[in-house]
């Protein structure tokens, strides 16, 4: 049963740990901002298209990869300074829907550079490489990125609690208006933020792409939202939490993925029951389920509004 | 309770306490309004005045005691649950056998309480007459349906008339079609009181009615008041800061601070009152 | 004090609609049934429905939802299921023999049912979704329709819905057109038909927002605390408007099948609610006349005006750089980002047709300058 369960696993945690710095660009901009960055998953598709396309024009991969991170840096930088800061005094509402406006076009300007057609990733040496573990084959980045996303989430962690900007940035989630009147240079601590989260996009992109190499416009949208799912389900505004729940919902979104296959061979079900189109759904659900039982999250606080 | 005591007494409150996570905001108070009174509650900023009045429209559950409404209790509760262990009031034991009864806002005004906001909240986009005409909806006969389809006409000419004469009384007939908040202050607070009345209260709590009031406007204001509880027979419970108008209009007034009652009496009392003085004004360090 | 407003804004209104469809009519007899007009005519009618029923929700009550996707899905499959003629239902449900549902109810029949499934799934998402704050409710309606998706994606469920497959050959606009004995087309209501069920639902609406019960919903958007402080119970006006809002949504959806004259429920995605999101801030959240012009705008420009961006330009030997298929819809978001950036009430705001129109309006306005 081990060796039935085991591939799905894997591909979970790997799955998982993409999510993950996906979810932590949401978590920490949620944190700040109180918005919900509709456009993040689509900064993740950005990061691999542009991946494709430097490739492709011929550039070494090594040279590639700090482009893509620099050039998907930039993107989330500029988006942040285009669409959001104009409406930083606008109802929340407003700054939703600009985020939705963005997704949108990055999505239709992708479709019109690609024109519509299905994009594959390179192939980058090492990563790629197909491994044993056990009785499963899988590839190296499957191992790589849980090891990498801890890295990451220590570095993270290590800056926010041990560095100036850190702590700026602690101030501004906690109360926005005091820091502001305290002389924390909001606009720094935003975009540096957005910097972060988008980089740490990046990073996700070209572990995700590797794995699952078509890259087409709508690459980012169910990612994405499985990433935001994570930040609310570990409790938004929490890093640890946002990681956690990201390889949670990649493990169960993965195992729902073999359930036909894995009841099947412990002969519990007699046929396959199709019931892998749910595995999407699932997310949803563990969303909803959350939101009623403990709507702060795993890891998240509780805050009381004043009448 | 006698029949005699009920139908004098319109709010009681019976020990209640007031906790959130360790912090009592207040502090096991009791009072009474009568029938007909106005009553009102001052203290030092923080004291728990809005809280009290929270507790009573159903807004905050009271951590402990019951709150009576024409004698019958419309919020009851004791220390559940982690509070049992965090309760930093007295007396919660005494209602631990009664069945906790909790209502939502909108039910404790349909009961015939209404009451105003410290930092006025009218609703913006509409204007000065659909504001007050939405305090009629609660009472409505008519369901969504009946209403889409206009069967409901006569009731809300009805309505309408009804807001048209609020407006008269409270002098705002003439900006019935501006946008509720292109008022000048005084009179949107006037506006939040007729839409307040247009729920048909018995008890109409008001929230600091005189806020940011020049001396003239706050007398206006008093005589407005004394005017609306007699026309429509009510009975007021006011939070209040301005000194001169409490003392003017009140019949008694209680002093809560820090979460606790410290005096109760008629205004002449409450003025001599050295504990209220000394909380008011500070005592001096010599 | 003069509460009577003039009657003269709302006549012109009405004489504006009726001349409105009537120019439809006498259009859809006398030009060529293949123009792109009528394309925009027809999807703008659609849109403008579904707009209205978002605009209910998101504009009127301030509930901010975006599960309008799966409603749509709810009633165009309702509507679908209800009326494919039993003698192609073999054919249609070929891989679940024939399909369970084996009779057919009449047209306007089904897309009353489609608005009520749609209602009541939404009864069923309200009770644990109302309740939460505004960001929280936007993800979990989001969700929500997703989840629907799948479900009616589900190969599992296909006797009834037909799993993956989609479903087809129920009755369209089309079937509305009046022939004669040999098949030609005497009187074309293929544009006029979706127009009137539009309007009828659009009209229901407004009676709504009008009545006492409107200006409830406007009050909960305006200040929920205040509004429950009024004796308004939060909780039943906020599933009502939901509910209300649903059952449009779904009405729009069966309407969408007869325009797409088939449905797959892997197109119901949440980019579909973007879209209609986008719609309603463009018109002008909290504004009937803003919806409706917004979405017969949006289609025009998305399916006809700006396709001459999709198309190679040669101007004598040199072709203009840029212009190839998908720019269109490039300039289509770019336009839409602008209006959310420095546009953000939309082009009426909250304003109404009747109040463009009256003069009392105008004076107010100038005099809060």
């Amino acid at each position: 049963m081990w060796d039935t369960i085991f591939p799905y696993l894997l591909s979970g945690v790997s799955v998982g740990g993409q999510y993950a710095l996906i979810a932590i660009g949401y978590t920490m901009v949620y944190g700040i901002l109180r918005l919900i960055n509709f456009a993040h998953g689509d900064v993740f598709m950005v990061a691999g298209i542009i991946m494709v396309y430097l490739a492709a024009s011929g550039l070494p991969l090594w040279l590639c990869i700090p482009l893509v991170l620099l050039a998907t840096v930039l993107v989330g930088f500029t988006i942040e300074r285009v669409a959001y800061k104009p409406l930083r005094n606008a109802p929340r509402m407003s700054v939703m829907i600009s985020a939705i406006g963005v997704s949108y076009t990055l999505q239709n300007l992708v479709l019109y550079i690609t024109g519509g057609l299905n994009k594959q990733y390179p192939t980058i040496p090492w990563i790629s490489d197909t491994i044993a573990i056990g009785a499963a084959k899988t590839k190296v980045v499957t191992v790589v990125t849980p090891f990498l996303v801890i890295l990451l989430v220590v570095a993270l962690v290590l800056l926010i609690n041990k560095t100036k900007i850190g702590m700026a940035m602690r101030a501004v989630s906690k109360d926005f208006e005091t820091s502001r009147l305290m002389g924390i240079k909001i606009n720094q601590v935003i975009s540096c933020t957005f910097i972060i989260g988008s980089f740490l996009a990046g990073v996700g992109s070209i572990l995700f792409f590797t794995n699952y190499p078509t890259v087409i416009q709508t690459s980012g949208a169910m990612p994405g939202l499985k990433a935001f799912v994570a930040a609310v389900f570990g409790g938004i505004g929490s890093i640890p939490g946002a990681v956690i729940g990201a390889f949670i919902i990649g493990i169960m979104e993965n195992i729902i993925k073999g359930l036909d296959v894995i009841l099947f061979k412990l002969g519990i079900i007699s046929a396959p029951m199709g019931l892998a189109t749910f595995s999407d759904a699932f997310t949803f659900a563990l969303l909803i389920i959350i939101l009623i039982v403990k709507p702060t999250g795993l890891f998240g606080e509780k805050v009381t509004d004043k009448v | 309770m006698s029949e005699a005591v009920k139908n004098q007494q319109v709010l009681k409150l019976e020990n209640i306490t007031m906790q959130f996570g360790g912090v009592v905001a207040i502090n096991n108070l009791s009072l009474e309004v009568n029938q007909g009174e106005i009553v009102a509650l001052i203290g030092p900023n923080g004291a728990g005045k809005t809280t009290a009045f929270n507790c009573i429209t159903g807004v905050y559950e009271p951590t402990n005691g019951i709150v009576y409404f024409h004698g019958e209790p419309i919020a009851v509760n004791h220390p559940q649950g982690k509070m049992v262990k965090q309760y930093g009031g007295i007396n919660g034991d005494l209602y631990k056998d009664r069945k906790p009864v909790v209502h939502t806002p909108d039910k404790i005004t349909q009961m015939g309480i209404a009451r105003t906001f410290q930092n006025i909240r009218l609703f913006k986009s509409q204007t000065v007459f659909d504001n007050v005409l939405i305090g009629t909806h609660l009472r409505r006969t008519s369901n969504v349906l009946t209403a889409t389809f206009r069967l409901n006409a006569k009731e809300e000419k009805a309505n309408r008339e009804k807001t048209a004469k609020l407006l008269e009384i409270v002098g705002l007939a003439d900006v019935a079609g501006e946008l509720a908040t292109s008022l000048p202050y005084g009179k949107q607070r006037r506006l939040e009181i007729a839409r307040a009345l247009a729920t048909d209260p018995t008890l109409l709590l008001l929230d600091e009615p005189a806020a940011g009031m020049n001396p003239q406007e706050t007398d206006e204001l008093g005589e407005f008041i004394v005017s609306i509880k007699n026309q429509f027979d009510l009975t007021v419970f006011m939070i209040e800061h301005h000194m001169n108008l409490v003392m003017e209009i009140s019949d008694r007034i209680y002093v809560l601070d820090f979460g606790k009652q410290i005096a109760e009496g008629t205004p002449e009392e409450i003025q001599k009152n050295p504990v209220v003085i000394a909380a008011y004004l500070g005592v001096d360090e010599e | 004090m003069n509460q009577k407003k003039s009657k003269k804004p709302m006549i012109i209104t009405f004489a504006l609609v009726a001349a409105i469809y009537i120019a439809v009519f006498i259009a859809e007899q006398t030009m060529p049934a293949t123009s792109m007009l009528f394309t925009v005519l027809k999807k703008g009618a659609v849109y403008a429905l579904v707009a209205v029923s978002m605009n209910l929700l998101n504009g009127f009550t301030g509930i901010f939802s975006l599960g309008q996707a799966g409603f749509m899905l709810v009633g165009a499959y309702a509507y679908g299921i209800f009326t494919i003629p039993v003698a192609q239902r073999a054919s249609v449900y070929q891989y679940f023999d024939g399909g369970a549902v084996q009779f057919t109810v009449p047209i306007v029949v089904a897309m009353i049912l489609a608005g009520l499934a749609a209602a009541f799934f939404a009864f069923l998402i309200g009770l644990p979704v109302l309740r939460l704050k505004s960001d929280y409710l936007a993800i979990a309606t989001l969700g929500f329709a997703e989840i629907i998706r799948a479900i009616f994606q589900w190969n599992g469920l296909g006797p009834i819905t037909n799993g993956s497959n989609m479903l087809r050959a129920f009755p369209n606009f089309n079937d509305f057109n009046i022939t004669d004995a040999s098949g030609n087309v005497t009187v074309y209501l293929s544009t006029l038909i979706p127009f009137i069920m539009a309007g009828v639902c659009i009209a229901l609406i407004v009676l709504l927002i009008n009545s006492s019960y409107g200006r409830a919903f406007k009050a909960i958007r305006d200040d929920e605390v205040a509004a429950e402080a009024m004796g308004i119970n939060l909780a039943h006006h906020k599933r009502l408007a939901f509910c209300i809002s649903s059952f449009f949504a779904g009405v729009g959806g069966a309407m969408l099948a007869m325009y797409q004259t088939t449905v797959q429920a892997k197109s119901f995605t949440s980019a579909m609610t973007y879209e209609i999101l986008l719609i309603v801030v463009i018109g002008g959240i909290g504004s009937v006349t803003g919806s409706v012009f917004s979405s017969f705008l949006f289609v025009a420009c998305s399916e006809w005006w700006l396709r001459f961006l999709d198309e190679k330009q040669i101007i004598g030997d040199f072709e203009v750089p840029l212009l190839r298929t998908g720019f269109r819809m490039v300039v289509f978001s770019v336009i839409i980002m602008i209006v959310v950036l420095f546009f953000r009430r939309g082009i009426m705001g909250d304003k109404e047709l009747p109040d463009l129109l009256s003069r009392r309006e105008k004076k107010r306005r100038g005099a809060l300058k």
